[in-house]
């Protein structure tokens, strides 16, 4: 889960990190009372989406007076930002972060991630900052520098010192930075972080201040960081997936025609893939998980019918602890609940698959059966193109 | 033999009487598999399943010598029931549980390297469907009747695209001698490699295929073990394609973060180690086929 560099910041602040003096806004009007209450000469107003690379987008504007602190608001509040991670929706600004503006000495780079290799926290840093972490790996390998955690022990002051050598500092900005390197760990641990990152880090007369903060949290620890839940923005996720995580289910919007209903991830993500190789494209990823039950089932078609681009529906389920026939009776049930108003394609395999198709033909007889993942992918991109180009005739 | 577990394993069900636990102990009871009791804290000296109930896996393991234990127990409390296991001196788990905080798999790994080598639990998953060896014993949430006994090696992070690439093999007449899920979670207990090299020991395993999927490093890094430490055939998918960047497909695990983690990525360094590639999921069946009457003419 994702959060506002704003509320990313809230959470240094508390761990004594020094930031930039900020307030929120919600309306042009506000945004300018903030610049006037934070004082000085000049602000950026911030477009608080849910993306990196904002600056770029046009999100990030410079401003020197509060007159042009309002215009900027003006602009931003109720954009769409698109920018390289949010894909061609974007993302709407529905709320912007005004901050005074510091002078920058240096800039660095200052990320924490689970690492899957060491299956521990790591700490990368470079000198380098300003640049995306790829960029930086790319131009300046050399001046990346990296910390392992042991759980056991936590971070120690030893790794951060090297850190802040490594980076280049001296003097008196060595125990700040240690000081503000703590203090992000302590985050990333207290609070379940998968992901925090600071860019840039920046040296501001002989000060150390974190400029930008983006951070992401374990969606399996949510239950023991009830603050962290609270920090959900809905309108930074795509509609058809908050509709489904509403629900219980497991769905990630894609940009095809083809609806999927699967059970297991893994056999989801196959499923994808056949769809693809036989020549359609899938309208998204969804997992029913192991119940199948009539009301999961019902759920599902809901959630996949939310999105009008879907042509054709294809339900794959391979039941193993579950029964066919069960299946077979939830998606019959399903049909006269929901109303699918496309074809629907559906394969069953596993424990009785013969009843499961026999009820299928009873109380369904308008679905298409499929015998194998291919034989579904294939009568479903076959469906969806022959439904193409009889409305293209008509 | 086979590899991990067998009919002879003793083995306990941690998470016994819970609405889960107790549905898929029966189911393992009825494969064959030798469960000889559960363990649900407060519990102890009930008999459950006709099977003795303890408190403590210590407990349960001193009195009924049990080698192997399955975890049912909710996300919260799951890394400490793993520790718990190991502990207790359990040589093979198998944690079903999905959902565990990543910051709780790390210390798992941590706590497990306080036991020397010949002393430290295998742990498989967590977020799988287990581990099944068909004929002999399953240890797991999969349904035994689609795998039959041979002599193919399957390892995998998912259950379902597990239980597709087994009925296709049934199918075409292969069988398996053990099915292991590693699960989809980012930090799991053993890895492809782990269990790639306890198949290449197996004198009753002959081929080998790997089920991947998107995210993290494993895949990559078994094909690189494979090539130069493995003579039996390795068979690879990856699941994927279609999956964008940055998002989560379902698994905790199953997200592209960085360069080497995309399907087509890991199958380009598969297949550069030289590893057969299965081309899509629809094709499990035919391609062991190949590569094993391959092997049989070679030979």
């Amino acid at each position: 889960m994702d959060i506002h560099e704003y509320q990313a910041k809230e959470l240094l602040a508390k761990q004594g990190i020094r930031l930039p003096r900020g307030g929120l806004a919600y309306s042009p009007e506000q945004a300018a009372y903030r610049a006037s209450e934070i004082g000085g000469e000049s602000w950026v107003v911030k477009a608080q989406i849910h993306s990196g690379a904002r600056g770029k987008a046009g999100g990030i504007i410079l401003c020197k007076s509060e007159k042009e602190v309002e215009d900027a608001a003006e602009k931003l509040l109720g954009a769409r930002l698109v920018t390289h991670q949010t894909g061609e929706r974007g993302k709407m600004v529905g709320r912007l972060y005004i901050e005074e503006t510091v002078q920058i000495d240096r800039e660095i780079y200052l990320g924490f991630v689970l690492d899957r290799k060491e299956e521990r926290i790591m700490i990368v840093a470079s000198g380098q900052g300003g640049m995306e972490i790829e960029e930086i790996s790319e131009k300046e390998p050399d001046s990346i520098v990296r910390q392992v955690v042991d759980p056991g022990v936590g971070m120690l002051d030893f790794q951060a010192r090297e850190l802040a050598f490594g980076l280049g500092l001296d003097g008196a900005l060595i125990g700040k930075a240690v000081q503000a390197i703590m203090g992000c760990y302590r985050v990333f641990r207290d609070y379940d972080a998968s992901m925090l990152e600071i860019n840039p880090l920046v040296v501001s007369h002989d000060e150390i201040y974190a400029l930008d903060c983006k951070m992401s949290f374990d969606e399996n620890a949510l239950f023991r960081r009830p603050e962290i839940s609270e920090l959900r923005d809905k309108s930074q996720e795509d509609p058809r997936e908050t509709f489904a995580s509403d629900r219980g289910l497991s769905y990630v919007g894609l940009e095809g025609n083809i609806g999927c209903i699967i059970n297991g991830a893994g056999l989801a993500m196959a499923t994808l893939d056949m769809i693809k190789i036989a020549g359609g494209e899938p309208a998204n990823f969804l997992d029913i998980g192991g119940g199948a039950s009539p009301e999961r089932v019902a759920k599902s078609f809901r959630a996949v019918l939310q999105d009008k681009k879907v042509e054709v529906v294809l339900v794959n389920i391979f039941a193993g602890i579950n029964r066919c026939d069960w299946v077979a009776e939830g998606v019959a049930k399903a049909l006269d609940e929901v109303g699918v108003p496309v074809p629907l394609v559906v394969r069953l395999s596993g424990t009785k698959v013969e009843e499961g198709r026999r009820i299928l033909a009873e109380k369904a007889p308008s679905v298409i059966v499929a015998d194998t993942l291919k034989d579904a992918a294939e009568k479903a991109v076959a469906a969806w193109k022959g439904g193409k180009s009889a409305s293209e005739a008509a | 033999m086979a590899i991990l577990i067998d009919e002879t394993t003793p083995v306990l069900i941690q998470g016994f009487t819970g609405r889960i636990g107790n549905f898929h102990a029966g189911e393992m009871i009825d494969y064959g598999t030798n469960v000889v009791g559960g363990t649900t804290p407060g519990k102890g000296g009930q008999t459950h399943l006709g099977r003795p109930v303890f408190n403590t896996v210590k407990g349960a393991v001193q009195e009924t010598g049990a080698e192997a234990s399955i975890i049912f127990v909710p996300p919260p409390f799951a890394a400490d029931a793993i520790m718990e296991a190991a502990d207790a001196g359990i040589k093979y788990c198998t944690c079903i549980t999905d959902g565990i905080p990543a910051q709780d798999m790390m210390r798992v790994k941590r706590y497990m390297r306080r036991y020397k080598a010949d002393l430290k639990m295998r742990l498989t998953g967590p977020n799988c469907a287990g581990t099944i060896s068909p004929g002999k014993a399953m240890l797991g949430i999969m349904p035994g009747h689609i795998y039959t006994p041979g002599r193919v090696g399957v390892v995998g992070r998912s259950g379902t695209l597990g239980y597709e690439a087994a009925s296709q093999m049934q199918a075409h007449g292969i069988g398996i001698s053990t099915s292991v899920g590693i699960g989809g979670d980012p930090i799991n207990g053993s890895s492809f490699k782990d269990i790639l090299q306890l198949f290449e020991e197996d004198p009753d395993t002959d081929a080998v295929v790997m089920i991947g999927e998107i995210g993290g490093p494993q895949e990559a890094e078994a094909a690189e073990w494979a090539r130069s430490h493995m003579k039996k055939p390795l068979m690879a998918y990856v699941a994927g394609l279609s999956a964008p960047k940055g998002k989560k497909m379902g698994h905790a695990g199953a997200i592209v973060q960085a360069f080497g983690e995309s399907a087509q990525e890991k199958v380009e360094i598969i297949r550069e180690a030289g590893h057969t590639i299965i081309p899509n999921p629809a094709s499990f069946g035919e391609t062991v086929e190949a590569v094993l009457s391959g092997k049989k003419a070679a030979a």
